[in-house]
């Protein structure tokens, strides 16, 4: 996909459903990672049942939307995840999920081999336990590496290995990459936001603004390492990242919660990005009438950056970003590369906005099991 | 994943939509979405999207084209049904 001006107006305006639709399949979560979006740990009470969410995946068919990112938490937590997964790839919903590995073992790997238009992403922080266990917890790095072999054992072909890229861990994008070579697996790299509990660790753990230079340039040389269109703000450094390069939420881009709510995207699970839930409307009646996705569909002003030359480059970056480091949406992204996001945080003194996003954290750190 | 064999474009031979393709309409034409190797393909163009569905009613691409598509515009959809051969979108029959 190049940058194709026409296009990315009309997907601005929003289409008939989503092309990228996340589904945190539950909030539970063996793992306590540091930078967590959606703030997991406990399970919801009031998470979908099987029968719902079997309801929703018919009407995701229905809706033709070609697959689902299915995440969390730990997706694979919920007990009745093999079944939803079946359910869905039976009726053409690709199903691409994201796993932090420790639930696969060789028997799950077998399992995931046998289905039809399914990926994984198995996460990791580092390209060591010692980098990666910091942000994901002791024992987290051997647990993925240990799936990891169990898909490769089982022939499960090429799987994802998705590292959010951090200051700690830029110096090691070749390491990642030697890595992904190792399994025959496609590398994932994706922005750190300060969603979630990620809001405590944004400013010690994002990338320096050389780091983000170093990762553009070594991204541009590199078309084939994935990026889940994550860092399209660092396209105003010259030419664009591959990918659509357009803030995506509510546009082609949406994330349905554990419960059932509608957020404009995986990274701003707060109240004023809800759109409505799945139970009282359906997913298809959110996703076309609600106020809030048709007020992110209207022409968006380009505010503070309406005098930058690179503005079509970067279209003002990332609004979850923006959120929760208290800026407002017409404000440059915190991390532009100019600078312009620094000086108005600055101006701000902000206090980062630690507003009622859901937190299921757990309060006690649970070890990993051992397979 | 396995990869269908991706086969010169003809337009003197029958093809179709891939079996492994879908096809969701937009306003801006559709998007086309293959299953087996995850690729999604824009269609910008209701005209294309509208000629890409019926060509498993005729004998040929040709056929097709002499039925649907003006003499002055043949060109321009030959190559982009090229294209759409190229990305597996389409496959013979």
């Amino acid at each position: 996909m190049g940058a194709d001006t026409s296009l990315r107006n009309r997907f601005e305006r929003g289409l008939a459903a989503p092309i990228c639709l996340t589904w945190e399949l539950t909030y539970a979560c063996n793992l306590a990672c540091t930078h967590c979006l959606s703030s997991s740990g406990r399970r919801d009470p009031n998470e979908l049942t099987t029968a719902q969410a079997k309801a929703l995946i018919d009407e995701i068919a229905a809706m033709q939307i070609f697959y689902v990112n299915i995440g969390g938490g730990e997706p694979m937590m919920r007990r009745d995840f093999f079944e939803l997964v079946e359910h869905a790839v039976a009726q053409h919903v690709g199903v691409k999920f994201s796993t932090n590995g420790t639930r696969i073992d060789a028997a799950a790997a077998q399992r995931l081999a046998g289905i039809d238009y399914l990926d994984i992403q198995v996460s990791i922080d580092g390209a060591d336990a010692e980098t990666s266990d910091r942000i994901r917890g002791v024992g987290s790095y051997k647990a993925a590496r240990r799936a990891m072999d169990h898909l490769a054992d089982a022939r499960f072909g090429p799987f994802k290995i998705s590292v959010v890229m951090t200051r700690d861990n830029i110096a090691q994008l070749d390491a990642f990459e030697r890595l992904a070579a190792h399994y025959g697996a496609q590398l994932r790299l994706t922005r750190l936001r300060p969603s979630g509990r990620g809001v405590d660790v944004w400013e010690s753990l994002r990338p320096t603004s050389a780091q983000n230079r170093e990762l553009y340039h070594w991204l541009l040389e590199r078309p084939h390492v994935l990026t889940g269109d994550s860092f399209f703000h660092l396209s105003a450094l010259g030419d664009p990242l591959d990918g659509l390069n357009l803030c995506g939420a509510g546009r082609v881009v949406c994330l349905i919660d554990p419960v059932g709510e509608v957020y404009a995207c995986p990274f701003v699970i707060h109240d004023e990005f809800r759109a409505g839930n799945v139970r009282d409307q359906g997913f298809g009646a959110v996703w076309r009438e609600s106020e809030l996705f048709k007020s992110l569909r209207e022409p968006g002003s380009a505010g503070a950056c309406s005098s930058c030359g690179s503005y079509d480059a970067c279209r003002g970056g990332c609004m979850a970003a923006k959120f929760f480091t208290g800026l407002e949406l017409t404000d440059p992204d915190p991390e532009c590369v100019f600078g312009h996001g620094e000086t108005a945080l600055a101006k701000k003194r902000v206090v980062l906005r630690r507003v009622p996003s859901p937190d299921h954290s757990r309060r006690v750190a649970v070890a990993i099991s051992s397979r | 994943m396995s990869l269908s064999t991706i086969r010169v474009f003809d337009a003197s031979a029958p093809w179709r939509v891939s079996p492994q393709v879908s096809l969701r309409d937009e306003s801006f034409g559709a998007l086309a979405y293959n299953h087996d190797n995850r690729r999604l393909v824009f269609l910008k163009s209701a005209q294309l999207v509208a000629l890409i569905r019926q060509l498993d009613g005729y004998e040929s691409v040709n056929d097709a084209l002499d039925a649907l598509i003006p003499t002055g515009q043949r060109e321009r959809y030959v190559k982009a049904l090229a294209s759409l051969v190229t990305s597996e979108i389409l496959c013979g029959r």
